[in-house]
């Protein structure tokens, strides 16, 4: 997972991550806690779009944009595209806001209610952060704003944050404190009525996050949100919005896991990111949401819309992610490359066991001359699963010069379950280059003995199998992620080999 | 150390250890010989636990413990190598990775403490350079990439490491060059020729056990050991042919 030339060094170095790791491998993440939820009325109509708006004391146009995106919302077909197979959603029968009651102000998660401290705690948080925020001298810096539900609760390092005159807090507060900036371009990137999904989030969103990055400024650390699912039966709406302006850079961690439930739960968030001339954004996810019993009962519904907007000439935006939970995931990181010389990149592991479904994939849209993009696909399958790459490369007439490269690979386990590889190539310009790659492979009984006879358990086996197999995208992330994400993968592949 | 008594193994259906005995004690260095197909992979590979290898009759004890109720890591836990005819490629896990992993995965399996990375770093580097490997090459992926020769001095890179009991090593010699075969074979007697170890060579050639002195050497034919004798043996092998001797 790390380059080959640094493996043993960086071993050597984070030993004690790796302890902290083999911990968060062995605790079950299905539990709720007990904090005082304030809930929205049942159901979905005007009424509940005021509600939310309303308990956010949103200003007027925002109201208004909610109210418009309900009204198309309604008129959009669900999608059935996909290869994916859930029962119908009674969006009738769910809540769309929860918050924890009585929610504080405070600057740091010390201040925080200790019912959602242990939360994060059980959740295995990184160690990196954990030592962050126990005041460790010289542990690398990540902000957390932590997303409980709904609701922002905590910001942390935001003074630090705000010297670089970054700003990062939860979108209700940058509709109110920076409505301007909000006003610019949320819905630019994802327009509300780009699909259901993001129409309906566009109308309930609940909270999520807002990240500006001044011209020239390198964001001084990693910006990273927790985010958990935790009413019963709530849909979750987060809605993410990041701008990096020119010549700026942020890295931006989200991650998630989700109790056990025995209802499906409906999450559809939105995230848009745009890039300025010269910025790059680097979008790490790992995704962990409760996948369901190995009966495939439980587990939550996935379908998010995220996109890019690689607006300036020179920009970047680089998507990585590990996807090893939800029962239904539906997911597409895009990047819309509009300025010369711009860069796309997708990097995603996607995980699937028992009877988890996941049809994700993305989109490079080259309209800016010379602009490159790569993607790079690794799909396990095991169990009865389907796991589904789903890419577009498309090319505008006028984009000369254009580069693309897809590789996406898949690994079977077990021989009842499915992989499927479905890219659409749009080329209307003919000076563009691209390269497509595709292999499956299954995991040969040779390379599992010879693990074994080496002293590894069958199930640490594959998971080392795995992790070979996924490391050209685990290497993209950042270290602390790497490391939960590495355990992760032989998490959720436990029981799928024997 | 290890005795085995009227071991029978099928692979699929076909039967292909038939009552096939043998003992091995500590401080011993044993060869079998024997024609291709005769069943000596088959005798590693059962020893080893590997899925398919069934075992229908007989017994095998590793000290004073039943081998053969053992899953393959736990044999390899207790004390049990495996040098392989064919290594195996395992692409993206680099051979550091992998075997840190598993050397720490028998500690903690022995109730042993794990070895820090950096402890780990320093056998590596000590064991790669009795086998004149390369630490570069420790650092790429298992076998991924490396000639014929090279995953065989690897097999004997990680024999260092983990440093076992008993070596079950199939042709381990085959591939090398003339001077990769002297130094597997000094490798070999530098990490194995101790009062408490044991191994059991599977060669064709009597040039690996000029290296590597024997004690015994047994003549495996048709499932079962049919001669037995010194060192000698194999000399008489290599003039005679199996066909004359067993
Ligand atoms: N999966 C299998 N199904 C059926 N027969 C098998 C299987 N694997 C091996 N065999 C047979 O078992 C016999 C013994 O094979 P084995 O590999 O043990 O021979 P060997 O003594 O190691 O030969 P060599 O010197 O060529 O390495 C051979 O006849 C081989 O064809
Ligand atoms: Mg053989």
């Amino acid at each position: 997972m790390t380059d080959d030339s640094n493996t043993a060094d960086s071993r050597v170095r984070d030993a004690d991550a790796w302890a902290a790791a083999e911990k968060v491998g062995t605790y079950e993440w299905g539990f709720t806690t007990d904090i005082e939820q304030e809930l929205a009325p049942k159901g979905l109509n005007e009424d509940t779009v005021r509600y939310i708006s309303a308990k956010k004391n949103e200003p007027e146009w925002m109201l208004e944009w909610r109210l418009k995106a309900f009204r198309i919302w309604q008129e959009l077909p669900e999608p059935d595209w996909a290869k994916l197979h859930y029962p119908p959603i009674d969006y009738q029968d769910a809540y769309y806001y929860a918050a924890p009651k009585a929610k504080p102000k405070v600057g740091s998660l010390d201040e925080v209610d200790p019912e959602i401290l242990r939360v994060y705690e059980k959740l295995g948080i990184p160690i990196e952060e954990q030592k962050v925020l126990a005041g460790v001298e010289g542990a690398r810096k990540v902000a957390v704003d932590a997303v409980f539900d709904s609701v922002s609760v905590a910001t942390t390092f935001r003074e630090e944050l705000s010297r670089a005159g970054v700003i990062f807090m939860s979108i209700s507060e940058a509709i109110r404190e920076h409505p301007e900036l909000v006003k610019k371009w949320l819905g630019k990137v994802v327009p509300v009525r780009d699909n259901y999904f993001a129409c309906l989030n566009c109308a309930v969103f609940s909270d999520g996050t807002f990240v500006y990055i001044p011209e020239g400024v390198r964001c001084p650390m990693e910006l990273s949100t927790y985010f958990r699912i935790n009413a019963e039966n709530t849909g979750q709406f987060e809605r993410t919005l990041i701008v990096a302006d020119k010549g700026s850079y942020v890295s931006y961690l989200e991650g998630c896991t989700a109790p056990q439930r025995d209802e499906n739960q409906l999450h559809a968030a939105v995230v848009e990111l745009v890039a300025m001339d010269d910025a790059e954004i680097k979008y790490s996810t790992v995704q962990n949401w409760y996948p369901g019993d190995a009966e495939g009962k439980g587990g939550i519904y996935n379908f998010v819309t995220k996109r890019g907007l690689a607006q300036g000439a020179r920009s970047k935006i680089s998507w990585t992610q590990v996807e090893t939970g939800s029962a239904v995931t539906w997911k597409y990181p895009s990047c819309v490359l509009n300025g010369e010389d711009s860069v796309g990149e997708f990097y995603s592991v996607a995980v699937t066991n028992n009877y988890q479904q996941a049809d994700t994939g993305t989109k490079m849209i080259h309209n800016g001359k010379g602009s490159r993009s790569t993607i790079v696909s690794k799909g396990i399958s095991a169990g009865k699963s389907n796991n589904t790459y789903r890419g577009l490369v498309r090319v505008a007439p006028s984009a000369e010069g254009v580069r693309n490269f897809t590789q996406c690979d898949s690994l079977l386990l077990g021989d009842q379950c499915g992989a499927h590889t479905v890219p659409y190539i749009e080329v209307r310009n003919p000076s563009a280059t691209i390269e497509h790659e595709a292999t499956t492979s299954k995991i040969s009984d040779d390379q599992l003995f010879y693990a074994m006879q080496r002293g590894l358990s069958q199930e640490d086996a594959v998971a080392l199998i795995v992790n070979g197999f996924a490391r050209e995208v685990l290497k993209q992330l950042p270290m602390e992620f790497a490391v939960e994400a590495q355990k992760l993968l032989g998490i959720s592949l436990e029981g799928s080999v024997g | 150390m290890l005795q085995i008594e009227n071991l029978h193994a099928t692979v699929g259906e076909t039967a292909i250890l038939k009552g096939l005995s043998l003992t091995i004690n500590a401080g011993e260095i044993h060869a079998i010989m024997g024609p291709n197909g005769a069943g000596k992979s088959t005798l590693a590979y059962t020893l080893g636990g590997r899925p398919g290898y069934e075992v229908t009759e007989g017994s095998a004890t590793f000290d004073g413990q039943d081998l053969l109720a053992l899953e393959p890591h736990e044999r390899a836990a207790a004390g049990l190598f495996l040098g392989f005819q064919y290594p195996v490629e395992i692409p993206g896990v680099s051979n550091l990775q992998f075997l840190r992993e598993s050397l720490n995965a028998q500690r903690k399996a022995r109730g042993q403490e794990p070895l820090s990375g950096a402890e780990f770093i320093k056998l590596a580097k000590e064991k790669a350079a009795l086998l004149r490997m390369d630490m570069e090459m420790l650092k790429r992926p298992v076998n991924v990439g490396f000639s014929g020769g090279e995953k065989k001095r690897n097999e004997m890179v990680q024999m260092g490491i983990i440093d076992p009991k008993l070596a079950l090593l199939d042709e381990t010699d085959s591939g090398l060059d003339i001077d990769a075969l002297r130094i597997v074979g000094e490798g070999i007697n530098a990490i194995m020729r101790k009062p408490d170890k044991a191994v059991l060579l599977i060669t064709h050639y009597q040039r690996l056990l000029d290296l590597v002195k024997p004690d015994f050497v047994h003549v495996l034919a048709g499932g079962r050991i049919v001669r037995s004798g010194g060192a000698e043996l194999a000399l008489e092998l290599e003039e005679q042919g199996y066909e004359a001797v067993a």
